[in-house]
Parts: structure tokens; sequence; C-alpha cells
């Protein structure tokens, strides 16, 4: 097999992209005003309608499309087609409570798996290969990505789903798994587990796919040297599909957007103006492909740079930077987008003040999430018990919100620091 | 009769404990028994003081979390095997004894022991037909 899975595409020279990615947009735009009222509604107020957009070059009088706009239209809003054409549906979670849910045609289904087969085969993949695919399986977009782009390859899909180390272990040594896909704190975690165990010579594990959380160039280092593996990173949302929007090629330095499908903009996170190549800046996602949830002009809120400066792998697609922040303070926690919001409605909601501080940290290579709150005199008692059973609905809300578990802390009234303006909410240790 | 107990939130620090027991000195509130419950994050002291009508308010005002229980001072008789005739008794009775700790006042020959019990009605009734004596606020000296 070729080193690209869609050669054609993925090594298109710039002004064949350029021109697709033209044609494409103009009939997106069209698409999007005829289908979606919400959008219509947000390109009238902006005095914007599909005959003004001929070009790229027009891209910036679009309105911009924030996850709030998401929260507004949820969940059929921003919908591109007939419920009786969607096929699938993912999840993440949002803010206060909604979550953002995106829909799928069985086409937006076959180009998302195209994209993620771009980047197991930028990986080393064949159909020779087993891809351990160990993101979790569901409504997150991990597992179903990577399984589809596994099978479109053709190589033998293990469908693990997350934890469970022992299963994950037997599977790999037994059935010799050659490209792990999962987060890089559980391949950390994994690679940990196998070095422990002595385990090494019996794992036949040449590369890795590993997204949806940070990590920097020292995690990839050490999963590399400890498991003897290439790490990939690899890029992706909900809202754009899920992981393969972007993927690292042998290079890695930096991962390809997949350009025939998305149109990426670099801008001002303050005020919203397009920033000249090269800057660092918001990355904004228009999809030009995408039928059941079309979103143009999508605000991702990370901070990147992109780049077309030409890369050894032969392929032709703008390269973007790993995220190097956030322009809100959603914090990624396990993988999993966590806003201080939802934590303050489970905090109200459980009758405590919203006075509260979230001290996020990785120990051994997991991300570990604290949430301190001040005791209440409701809720005081003289028996520990007592205590610990409120302490324990905080920690089941918190779990049932967030879809991760939280430590609750309990401190003393007037300990957490009540700032004149923005309050000091959140204290991330991780060094990544 | 009951008497009262003032629970307090420690959060686990050092010099917290150090803190509040000072407070209580400066004010001259005499602590008669004390107690502490904890976990790996916070703690509970319990305690009974000489007027803690007195006591609440310099430690709300300290800016602490409190709370009021009733508990029981029963006299112990000072011996090998007092505290478990007592003991016995609530046991034969089916009464729980959900914590316990002792005064620091005595009498030659009784020690008193603090007992905070959930069915406060048998317990009373228990106490009353096997002879244990429970110590009201004034006996002991508590307002």
């Amino acid at each position: 097999m070729s080193k690209y899975f869609q050669p054609e595409i993925e090594t298109m020279p710039y002004e064949d992209i350029r021109a697709l990615q033209n044609e494409r947009l103009v009939k997106q735009v069209r698409h999007v005003w005829d289908n979606v009222p919400y959008y219509r509604k947000r390109m009238e107020e902006k005095g914007v309608a599909p005959d003004d957009i001929q070009s790229i070059d027009d891209l910036h009088k679009l309105p911009l499309l924030c996850k709030d706009d998401l929260r507004e239209a949820y969940p059929y809003g921003l919908m591109g087609t007939p419920m009786s054409q969607c096929v699938r549906i993912h999840s993440t979670s949002g803010t206060t409570g909604k979550r953002v849910v995106a829909f799928y045609t069985q086409h937006d289904v076959d180009l998302w798996e195209d994209c993620c087969a771009r980047a197991i085969v930028a990986a080393g993949g064949t159909e020779e290969d087993v891809v351990h695919v160990a993101y979790g399986y569901g409504l997150f977009t991990g597992g179903a990505g990577l399984h589809g782009g596994s099978h479109k390859v053709g190589s033998l899909t293990l469908p693990m789903s997350s934890g469970n180390t022992d299963r994950q272990l037997q599977f790999m040594t037994d059935l010799g798994s050659t490209i792990l896909c999962c987060t890089p704190s559980y391949a950390a975690y994994l690679a940990e587990s196998i070095h422990e165990r002595g385990l090494r010579d019996q794992i036949k594990l040449k590369a890795g796919i590993f997204g949806a959380e940070a990590w920097s160039e020292n995690m990839r280092h050490d999963i590399e040297d400890k498991l003897g593996i290439k790490a990939y990173d690899i890029y992706g949302l909900t809202e754009t599909s899920g992981p393969g929007v972007a993927f690292e090629c042998s290079e890695q330095t930096g991962m390809h957007i997949n350009e025939d499908h998305f149109i990426a903009e670099i801008i001002d996170p303050d005020t919203g103006e397009v920033l000249p190549e090269g800057s660092k800046g918001e990355l904004v996602f228009t999809a030009i492909t995408k039928e059941a949830f079309p979103l143009l002009r999508y605000r991702t809120r990370d901070i990147c740079i992109l780049t077309r400066k030409k890369c050894s792998c032969g392929r032709t697609h703008v390269k973007m930077s790993k995220p190097m922040g956030r322009s809100d303070d959603m914090l990624i926690i396990r993988g999993v987008n966590v806003f201080p919001s939802q934590i303050e409605t489970v905090l109200l909601q459980q009758g405590y003040p919203a006075n509260y501080q979230i001290v996020v940290d990785r120990v051994n290579n997991s991300d570990t999430l604290e949430i301190m709150v001040e005791m209440q005199p409701e809720m005081f008692s003289d028996s520990l018990a007592k205590i610990a059973a409120a302490e324990k609905s905080l920690v089941a809300a918190l779990k049932s919100m967030l879809g991760i578990a939280a430590k609750v802390k309990l401190v003393a009234p007037k300990t957490i620091a009540r700032s004149e303006g923005k309050a000091v909410r959140i204290i991330d240790n991780r060094k990544i | 009769m009951s008497i009262h107990q003032i629970s307090v939130f420690l959060e686990n620090r050092t010099g917290q404990l150090a803190e509040i027991t000072q407070l209580l000195a400066q004010n001259h509130v005499d602590i008669r028994a004390i107690s502490i419950a904890e976990t790996s994050d916070y703690g509970v002291a319990r305690m009974i003081v000489d007027d803690c009508q007195k006591a609440s308010s310099i430690l709300l005002a300290h800016g602490d979390i409190l709370s009021m229980t009733p508990v029981w001072a029963v006299e112990v008789p000072d011996r090998p095997s007092g505290l478990a005739e007592v003991l016995t008794v609530l046991a034969q009775n089916h009464i729980d004894v959900e914590y316990m700790y002792s005064l620091f006042t005595h009498e030659s020959g009784y020690a008193y022991m603090v007992l905070r019990i959930s069915d406060e009605a048998a317990f009373t009734k228990a106490a009353q037909s096997a002879g244990i004596r429970i110590m009201s606020s004034n006996e002991l000296g508590l307002k």
C-alpha cells in the first residue's frame, strides 16, 4: 500500500486544493443558507448573502460561530439535512448541562472515516496491521473515528474501548497489536504497565495515534522510548466530526489539516480579525463537505499556528501546530472537555456557594481533578458519616455532569481567595 | 437531661486546633472535654465547654463552622469493668453509641463519659432502670 490513503488528494498541489476549497465553499454556503435557518439568520444579521461568497477571499465576511451558538441551537437548530438522512450522532459534554450534539449522514461518516484512515496510513498502517483502538466508544468520537478509519485501511480492528488495562495488555500481546490508538495519557499509562510487567518483548507495537488531549514533546519521547514506537498526534473535535480533522505525518512537526474537507483560519480571539499565515491565534474551521452538521467559521478556542512550509512527507495540506492553549477557560482532563461553569452549576444545585477552586495535576501520566469547596454550615454535622454522605452526593453529581471523576476537598470557610476582579478558579499544575 | 456539645469543622492544616483553643483561652472558656474525629482531608473537634453560648458566639465570629448537638454525660465507676458494665446495659437494650469520649471533670471513684446516642428515649429509660446516673449541666458546672 502507498504511504498515502488518498494520494491524489493528500499530495494535491496547493492551487488545486484552493480551487477545490473555493468550489466547495460556495456550494456549502448555499447549502447552509437554504437548510439551516439559524445560520441564515446570523448571515442576514451581518448583511451577507450566499452570492457575496465567491471564494475563500470572501470567507471573512461570514459570521463566526461559537459554542454558545451550538448551545442556543441545541439540539436540532444547526442540522443541515432532514433527520431521515442522518444515521448517527456523537456528543461532547457542554456548558451548563447542555451538550454539543453533532449529526452525521452516511456520507459524513464516510468522509470522516477517510480522514481517520489517512491518519492511520500516515502512521504506517496497512491492511497487514492490527489496530488497537483504546479510545472510548460511545458518544465520544475517538473510538468510532479510529475504528472506522481502521476498517477503511483494511487493518484488523480491535474495538477495545478504554479502561480494563489487564484486558488491553492481554489482547495486545495475544493478538499482536501493531498500532495503538488512545489518549496520550492512557498510552503513557499502558507504557508504564508494559514496562512494570516486563512485557516489552511480547508486544509488536510499531506506532501510536494519540489525541483528544494536550501532550508535550517530552511525553512523546517518553512513550516512544518505553514502547519502542513512533507516536503521532491527531486532532479533531466533535463539532467538526471528530478526530482526523488533522493528523501528523512521518515528520512529526505538526498536523496536516484535511483541506479538502476543512478550511482553516487563524483569528485574533479578541477582535475576530483574520491573522496572516504564521501568526499565533485561534483556530477556526469551516467544514466544506459536511451535510448534516455543516458548521461555517466555527471557533475551536484552540490557540495554534498554521504553516504551509513544504513537508518532507509529500503531503501538501497546511499544517497546524499542537494547540498551545485555549482562548476560553475550558480544561481538557483525561481527554474530556471540562468547563468551570459546569462545576459551578453542580455546586449551586447542591447548595454550595459558587466559590470554589479547581486544581488539575498530572500524576503518573494521568490527569487528576480536585475541586476545593468551602464547608457550609448547612452541611456540617458532628457526624463524619453525614459529612461524608453530603460529600459523596456532590462527587456523584459532578461525575454525572462532567463524565469524569473529580475529587472534592472540603476546606474551611473563607479560605478560598475571593479576588476583586476575575477569580482564580483554576490552578493547572500539569507540566505538559 | 442531655448536655450541649459544640462541634467545629477543622481543615487539615497545621495549627488549626491551636488557633481555636487559643481563641477560647483568650476568652476564658474552659474546655471540659474534647475529641477529634478525622478523615484524610478534614476533621471535626467535638467539645464540651463550661459556657457553650459564649464559645459558640466567639467561634462563629471567628468564621468557624459549628454545630450544636445534644449528648449525654454518664457517670461510670472508676474501676476495672466500670465502662463495660454501662455499655453492656446499652447493648442489651439495643442502643447504639455513635461516639464517646471522656470528660476531664471527675469525682473520687467516678469518671464521666460523654455519649452520643441515636435513640435518646430508649437510652434514658434503660439508664434509669439500670441505675446509671446521667449528669446534668448544673451538676457538671456547665452553663
